[in-house]
């Protein structure tokens, strides 16, 4: 067998056009989940590869990308992918948020405000936000386009009910544009928020189960909830140790074995920038100042 | 969607066009290969009026709510029914979407079964909630007020509200069924054998129930029973079916009191008087 | 002081490497050659050309010597292979019928034209281990005479009778289903079902197959016909205008007869189940014409009861590539779901307790210390 060279980003043209395809239909739908013939790519199903075939369908040579697993560019599977596409891709990679075009995340949106220029591209696992209420596809296909969404206000209604909270912590389900419900991705509820009127262009891929969905920049999307029991973010009530941010998604870390325990930023760029910045910036000159 | 204040005008609508009928049946027939279902069957039901279907088990009966229901395929004939805005529709012409609304909303479906017309997993005030949340109620305590006031009216202990029915009785149950279907103010109610299977004492508090609720909502019903006394407590008009066929129609009290049909007056003079 | 973890890239080369080394194994042990692998663990070859859904055997041995034995990791290989691929079209349907079969055995009838071929079966062998397999020599075969090569199929001899259902004939113009080349929607059509289930775990398929033999979804199953051997593959291109062929293939086919059917319009016939692979690969034909059988409840107007006749369930978890992926994936970091989840668990006990403390007295919650 002779060496093999592949196209651009692993994808042949075909494949990344049948992808945008249905990445189009999905912008134009925001939402909606977009059936596509997924392809078997060289790492498994369940470990990004909806996320890995959209980002290699929307990536450009000129293309800046950032890989993140859990906010962090180091985890294993964020460095596995990131590697992928430098040697499949040949684009420049980096590790900071405002520098790269093409985000591709799994289970967290970056804490930086994202802009008009980027792309960000969610690994999903299960796209459909009814499929523990009713496990059959024939069903929720129809449910979605007869916006039949009364049970899942019966799930959070029970939640209440048993828990006294509405008892879903991630992968909280959204509705997007006022039509659609949809799942965010494993993201932590904390994210929510970030999801609406985004100015980045957020779209969604799940490999496995062959369904892309987006939410196009600037769209209204509202997390489900009740008006006397409101959505509320969740966050550890505690600043990070390293770099002291008190508005970012934290990361518990256990030190030692008698279980003592520190808070750090799971997003690492956020906060590494931030220890940046703070070593970097001239010691105020104050009064009041407390004494450093 | 449907707000409150459209539940709570829907017993005036149905007062100013009670000249109308709400359900026509036309020459409903059902075929499975070349067995027959039923044949033939026609009948008008008003806003109010409490129509009951009776005869032996394969009489037809069962089939011919199944097709009034939307749930079986019709052979030949048609359902008409009037809807909210006054205009009256085949039911065969209903987008699948109407159909489910009008489901949700303007019709009740009480099953024999309970534990098929209700969600087990579910709380109490989940199942009676639920229809609320399919048209938009968004207030949880709200939801659950009202879920509350129905267990009430059903003779649930309200406390119970969070239990799952699978802790209730089989007569709790239909009650909690009859709530879940209520809650919507329906205009029109089918019931399937709804005291099947439950205990004579039971069966006689369900039913003194049902006609109370009846009444006071001014709801029209269909009810599929074999039961004659059933029939009588409840409904104003009978139809008498006997294999796929209708064989006499007409006031329930007349019917049963000075029947005319042999099979009739077999049925009537084998009820063993209690 | 506590310092975020790094060196992720690192670790993973390492075991990478690490990886690479006990592949190799033991050095004074000679390396497996792939000629090795499709000779001798010739069924190993033929699954994983099955499920990998690629008929090349060099690949399959490499893939299954990249993968240690794994078969799973070495189906996952074929098929991530398989996906760089350029598909040029497809092939006329192969004529089973014209097979030089090495094996063909029926349940239904004592002797048939073409007769019982035994072949190269495990079937009758005494499961004894035989640990002179190692230095024995084995004998050359026998060869048979034959009288005649005509072997006609068995449901061909019972549709002359009109004994058993006619397999619908597709309209000319009709495109054949590709799963790999539109996502499968339900409710799904015979073509792909069974494309699906060609590509299905063995396992999984056997599982299923052998609990429509115990009561989960009975249809009376016989083994119609089973054959094994090669057919040639013949291909049309569009610059050409005729068909061409462009070489053989050992393929298995497995048809089952089934649970009759009739009604007071039809007459009884008998109904049909389909199982086809590459190689030799007898358990996953007669698996996959059990189920195929089992799926066809819906059209054949029987109940769906059992999981094998839930096309639902049947299709959606056939796949081990997608269930390996998903089942290992949850191996990833799940951290952060986890930490909002113990958020809220830690809040409710922190709820619960405060509530106990109130609904309970001091005096017995003195007593409850003690």
């Amino acid at each position: 067998m002779s060496e093999r060279t592949y196209n651009f980003a692993y994808l042949d043209e075909q494949t990344k056009r049948m992808i945008r395809r249905a990445l189009l239909k999905a912008v134009a739908i925001p939402g909606y989940q977009v059936p596509f013939a997924s392809r078997e790519m060289p790492m498994p199903y369940g470990w990004g590869t909806g996320g890995v075939q959209v980002t290699a369908a929307v990536l450009g040579p000129d293309d800046v990308l950032k890989v993140i697993d859990q906010g962090s560019d180091d985890t294993t599977n964020a460095v596995s992918i990131r590697k992928f596409f430098a040697k499949t891709a040949g684009v420049r990679t980096t590790t900071h948020t405002e520098e790269a075009t093409v985000i591709q995340t799994r289970h967290r949106i970056p804490e930086q405000t994202l802009t008009a220029d980027q792309i960000l591209v969610f690994q999903v696992p299960i796209p459909e936000p009814l499929r523990f209420l009713e496990p059959r596809e024939t069903e929720t296909r129809r449910m979605h386009a007869l916006a039949e969404y009364g049970v899942m206000h019966v799930k959070l209604y029970e939640d209440i009910a048993r828990h006294g909270h509405i008892a879903t912590t991630y992968a909280y389900p959204a509705s997007v544009a006022d039509r659609y419900v949809m799942d965010p991705s494993p993201i932590p509820k904390f994210d929510n928020p970030k999801l609406d009127d985004c100015a980045a262009l957020q779209l969604f891929g799940a490999g496995r189960e062959k369904r892309i969905y987006a939410i196009p920049p600037h769209t209204k999307v509202v997390s489900l909830d009740f008006e006397d029991h409101p959505f509320e973010r969740y966050r550890h009530d505690a600043p990070c140790a390293l770099c002291g941010a008190t508005d970012s998604f934290l990361d518990e870390v256990i030190t030692d074995d008698r279980g003592a325990r520190m808070f750090v930023c799971s997003d690492s760029d956020y906060c590494e920038r931030r220890r940046e910045s703070a070593a970097s910036a001239p010691k105020p000159v104050s009064a009041e100042a407390p004494h450093a | 969607m449907l707000d409150a204040h459209v539940i709570e005008s829907a017993g005036a609508d149905a007062a100013v066009l009670a000249d109308q009928p709400l359900l026509i049946s036309e020459g409903l027939t059902k075929w499975y290969g070349r067995q027959l279902g039923c044949r033939d069957v026609s009948f008008e039901l008003y806003a109010g009026e409490v129509l009951a279907i009776v005869g032996e088990s394969g009489s037809g009966k069962s089939t011919l709510l199944q097709m009034l229901a939307g749930q079986m395929a019709i052979t030949a004939g048609r359902v008409l029914y009037r809807m909210r805005d006054g205009a009256t529709r085949d039911l065969a012409t209903l987008t699948e979407a109407e159909r489910r609304f009008l489901f949700r909303t303007d019709w009740g479906y009480v099953q024999q079964d309970a534990t098929l017309g209700l969600r087990m997993g579910v709380s109490a005030g989940g199942n009676v909630g639920e229809r609320l949340m399919a048209v938009g109620w968004r207030h949880y305590g709200k939801i659950r007020h009202e879920a509350e006031s129905w267990l009430d009216r059903v003779e649930i202990d309200s406390a119970r509200i969070d239990e799952s029915p699978r802790s209730f009785s089989g007569g709790m149950r239909q009650r909690l069924q009859i709530a879940r279907n209520l809650v919507t103010a329906p205009r029109l109610v089918l019931m399937d054998e709804p005291t099947g299977g439950l205990d004579v004492s039971v069966q006689a508090r369900l039913l003194d129930l049902l006609r109370r609720l009846v009444q006071d909502l001014s709801l029209a019903a269909v009810v599929v029973t074999h039961d004659l006394a059933v029939a009588r407590l409840l409904s104003q008009r009978i139809m008498v079916m006997k294999g796929g066929r209708v064989i006499e129609q007409g006031l329930t009290d007349q019917v049963l009191d000075d029947p005319q049909e042999p099979y009739t007056q077999l049925l009537v003079s084998s009820v063993v008087p209690v | 002081m506590y310092v975020a973890a790094k060196g992720g890239e690192r670790a993973i080369e390492n075991a990478h490497r690490l990886l690479a080394h006990e592949r190799r194994g033991d050095r004074n042990v000679p390396d497996l050659t792939l000629a090795q692998i499709s000779e001798q663990l010739t069924l190993a070859v033929d699954r994983v050309m099955n499920e990998g859904s690629l008929y090349d055997r060099e690949l399959a041995a490499l893939a299954i010597k990249q993968a240690r034995g794994d078969m799973i990791e070495a189906i996952f290989l074929l098929r991530a292979y398989r996906t760089t691929l350029a598909r040029f079209g497809a092939s006329e349907p192969i004529d089973t019928a014209k097979m030089l079969a090495v094996r063909r055995v029926s349940a239904t009838f004592k002797d048939l034209p073409g007769g019982q071929v035994l072949g190269p079966t495990f079937d009758y062998t005494h499961r004894l281990l035989d640990p002179e397999l190692c230095t024995r020599v084995p004998e050359k075969p026998v060869r048979a005479r034959v009288e005649t090569t005509e072997m006609p199929r068995v449901t061909e001899l019972l549709a002359q009778d009109d004994l058993i259902e006619r397999s619908p004939q597709a309209r000319e113009d009709a495109s054949v289903g590709d799963l790999t080349q539109e996502p499968l929607d339900f409710p799904a059509e015979r073509d792909l079902r069974l494309q699906n289930l060609a590509r299905g775990d063995e396992g999984f398929l056997l599982a299923l197959g052998y609990s429509t033999q115990r009561g989960y979804g009975r249809t009376h199953p016989f083994a119609g016909e089973i054959r094994i051997g090669e057919v040639e593959v013949w291909f049309a291109p569009e610059e050409v205008g005729f068909a061409i062929p462009l070489g053989h293939l050992t393929v298995t086919e497995c048809q089952t007869i089934n649970q009759f059917r009739g009604s007071e319009t039809e007459p009884p016939q008998f109904t049909r189940g389909y199982g086809l692979g590459f190689g030799q690969c007898e358990r996953k034909a007669m698996a996959m014409a059990l189920v195929d059988r089992a799926l066809r409840a819906r059209e054949l107007g029987e109940d769906v009861v059992a999981p094998a006749q839930d096309e639902e369930f049947v299709l959606s978890h056939s796949d081990n590539v997608q269930a390996t992926g998903f089942v290992e994936h949850l191996k990833l970091p799940h951290y952060v779901d986890f930490q909002a989840e113990l958020g809220l668990v830690r809040r409710m006990r922190q709820e619960f307790e405060k509530g106990f403390e109130a609904a309970t007295p001091q005096s017995e919650m003195r007593e409850a210390a003690e």
